[in-house]
C-alpha cells in the first residue's frame, strides 16, 4: 500500500481552511485529531436518512440501526483484536472508560491498606479517578517513577508490585512526553502476581496497532475523536470475566432485563454498561474512522510519523536555546518543548499566529511537569496528514519567538 | 483621566501598528513597564485562577483611588495586565465597577477576550472589579 500524502490531506477538509490568511498547520493532534470527509459524512447520512432509536423498535429504521450499531461493535473488536464482541463497551470517551473501571471493579475489589499503581506521567484522567477511589477505600495510591528520559524502570515497577497491589494502572503512551510504554511486558509482570491491569490507550489506537489479545490487558480505554472519529464516543474494552462480576455503572433504560416497580435484574454485557441512549452517530462515524485507519494502514501511517518525529526532532535540536523533553528510545509523534526560558504561554500566542495550532500548558499531567520543574511545554503532536514542510514553518515561528522574548 | 480617555488613547497607541507582530512586541513593552507587585503579595491569595501562565494582583485605596500592581511569568500576560492596570489604577471604585473594556478588541487582541483563553482576561477584569467592590463596601461600612 503506497502511502500518497497528498490524497491524505486532501481527505481533510478543515487542512484547507486558513487561519489568520495563512495555511492551518494543525499540531494538536494528541488533543484531537482532524476528521476525513468519509467521517463526515457518515454522520450527516445518519441524520439524513436512518435517524430511529436503536434496539428496542420493530420498524425498518430501527432495524438497521441497531445493526449498523452491533456491526460497528462487531468491527471495533475486530480492529483492536478483542476476543469478544461483547467485551467492547461504548462510553462517552477514554475518561468515562477509566472512571467506569474505577467505580464498579475498583470499589469491588479494594479494601482499607490495599495498594493501586499508577505511573508518574498519568494524564489527571488516569490519576484522579484512582486517588479518589483510594481516599474513599483508604487504599494507598502508589506512583511509579520515570527517568529523565521518560522511561518507566521495569526493575523498580517490579518492586512496586506487591502483595497489597489489587490494580496496575498504566497509559499506553504519554500524552505529554511521547513515550511508548512497554506495557505487554508490564502486563506481564502483574498478572505473575495476579493483579488486573487497565491501559489508558487514548494515545495509542491511531498511532499503532492495538492487540487486544496479545496485549492481554484487563482493561484498556480509549476515545474516538484522538483517532480521527467523533467526540462523545469512546470505548471500555474488559475481560468478561471481570464485566460480569462488575456492578452497572448507571442505571436507567436499555441495561435491564426486566423491570418491576421494587426490583430489576440487569441486561448482559455489553448493555449492562450502557444505560440509556447511546451516542449512535459517533459510534457510527468512530466506525467510519477505524475503516479509514484500516484503508490507509496503520504500519504506513506509523512509519510516516516516525519519519515526522526524526525530522521534528533535529529540526528543533538544531535550533539553540530549544530543549525537548521526552527523548524515550521507543517514542511517537508528540515533541514537548521549550525555547530558552521563555514561557510556554508567550511562545505558544506567538506560534498561534502562524496559523500553527500547537498546545502549551501542563496537558492535563501536572505531575509530570512538576518532575522537570517547569510550568509546563509547548507540545507539537503529528497525525497522518501532517508534514515535514509544516515541521519547517513551526521551526519558522520558534525562531521568531526567540527574536522576540530575546 | 477617566477611564474611557484612557482606553482612547491606547486604541490610538495600537493605532500605529499595522500587523500584529508590532502589536505584540509593542505588547511586550508594556510588559516591562507594568508597576510590579510587592514580593510579599506574590502568593497564592494573590493569584489570579484560571491562568495559563501565574499572574499576581494587588490592590491598595489611597485617598479614594484604587492603586493596582501585579506580576506574571508571561510576558504577554504582563503586558495585558499593564494594560488593565492603566486603565483601572487611579479610579475611584464606583468608575471601576461600571467600565466598559471595549479597548482589547479594538486594539487587535480580540482573541484573548474569548472566556476560555487560558491567559484569563476575563479573570483579570472580573478580579480587579471585584477588588473595587471589596474597597467599595469596605469604605461603605466605616
Amino acid at each position: 500500500m503506497t502511502f500518497d500524502i497528498n490524497k491524505i490531506r486532501s481527505d481533510f477538509p478543515i487542512l484547507q481552511r486558513k487561519i489568520y490568511d495563512k495555511p492551518l498547520i494543525y499540531l494538536d493532534n494528541a488533543a484531537t485529531t482532524q476528521k476525513p470527509q468519509i467521517v463526515i459524512d457518515r454522520i450527516t447520512d445518519y441524520y439524513t436518512y436512518e435517524n430511529a432509536n436503536i434496539h428496542r423498535g420493530v420498524h425498518y429504521l430501527s432495524q438497521i440501526d441497531t445493526t449498523a450499531f452491533e456491526n460497528a461493535r462487531e468491527h471495533i473488536a475486530r480492529f483492536i483484536n478483542a476476543p469478544k464482541k461483547e467485551e467492547v463497551i461504548f462510553t462517552k470517551g477514554t475518561t468515562e472508560s477509566i472512571n467506569l473501571v474505577a467505580a464498579s471493579f475498583g470499589r469491588k475489589i479494594l479494601n482499607k491498606g490495599d495498594e493501586v499503581l499508577v505511573t508518574a506521567m498519568e494524564h489527571h484522567s488516569n490519576l484522579v479517578p484512582w486517588q479518589m477511589l483510594c481516599y474513599e477505600k483508604e487504599a494507598r495510591l502508589k506512583v511509579i517513577p520515570f527517568n529523565d528520559k521518560g522511561e518507566i524502570d521495569l526493575s523498580t515497577y517490579q518492586m512496586m508490585l506487591g502483595g497489597k497491589t489489587k490494580i496496575v494502572a498504566l497509559p499506553h503512551i504519554s500524552n505529554a512526553l511521547g513515550t511508548i510504554n512497554p506495557v505487554k511486558e508490564m502486563i506481564r509482570m502483574a498478572h505473575e502476581k495476579d493483579i488486573p491491569v487497565l491501559i489508558d490507550g487514548a494515545q495509542a489506537l491511531s498511532h499503532l496497532i492495538v492487540d487486544i489479545d496479545d496485549l492481554d490487558c484487563d482493561f484498556y480505554c480509549f476515545s474516538g475523536h484522538k483517532a480521527y472519529g467523533p467526540m462523545g464516543v469512546g470505548v471500555l474494552y474488559g475481560k468478561t470475566d471481570h464485566l460480569n462480576f462488575m456492578d452497572p455503572y448507571q442505571s436507567g433504560g436499555e441495561m435491564v432485563e426486566y423491570v418491576s416497580l421494587y426490583e430489576t435484574s440487569f441486561n448482559e454485557i455489553p448493555l449492562k454498561f450502557e444505560a440509556g441512549t447511546p451516542n449512535v452517530e459517533a459510534v457510527l462515524g468512530m466506525d467510519a474512522a477505524l475503516h479509514y485507519l484500516e484503508e490507509t494502514g496503520l504500519d504506513a501511517i506509523a512509519a510516516h510519523e516516525k519519519d515526522l518525529l526524526a525530522y521534528g526532532t533535529k529540526k528543533l535540536q538544531k535550533i539553540k536555546g530549544v530543549h525537548i523533553y521526552g527523548t524515550a528510545s521507543e517514542k511517537t509523534a508528540i515533541l514537548s518543548f521549550l525555547i530558552d526560558d521563555i514561557h510556554p504561554f508567550d511562545a505558544g500566542t506567538i506560534i498561534d499566529k502562524f496559523g500553527i495550532a500547537i498546545r502549551t500548558g501542563h496537558h492535563c499531567a501536572q505531575p509530570v511537569m512538576n518532575k522537570f520543574g517547569i510550568p509546563g511545554t509547548i507540545r507539537a503532536s503529528f497525525a497522518m496528514y501532517n508534514t515535514r514542510e509544516e515541521i519547517d514553518k513551526l521551526a519558522e515561528a520558534i525562531l521568531q519567538v526567540k527574536k522576540m522574548f530575546a | 483621566m477617566s477611564i474611557e480617555e484612557i482606553q482612547e488613547q491606547i486604541i490610538t497607541e495600537f493605532s500605529y501598528f499595522d500587523d500584529w507582530l508590532d502589536r505584540y512586541n509593542h505588547l511586550i513593552e508594556m510588559g516591562k513597564s507594568v508597576p510590579l507587585i510587592n514580593e510579599k503579595y506574590k502568593t497564592k491569595n494573590y493569584l489570579i485562577g484560571g491562568c495559563q501562565s501565574r499572574v499576581w494582583l494587588h490592590a491598595a485605596m489611597k485617598d479614594g483611588l484604587i492603586i493596582f500592581s501585579a506580576e506574571s511569568d508571561a510576558v504577554i500576560t504582563k503586558g495585558i495586565v499593564n494594560l488593565l492596570i492603566r486603565v483601572f489604577s487611579g479610579q475611584t471604585p464606583d468608575t471601576i465597577i461600571d467600565a466598559d473594556i471595549s479597548f482589547i478588541d479594538k486594539i487587535g487582541l480580540k482573541e484573548h477576550l474569548s472566556p476560555t483563553r487560558s491567559n484569563g482576561l476575563m479573570s483579570m477584569i472580573k478580579q480587579m472589579k471585584l477588588y473595587a467592590l471589596a474597597f467599595k463596601t469596605k469604605s461603605a461600612n466605616q
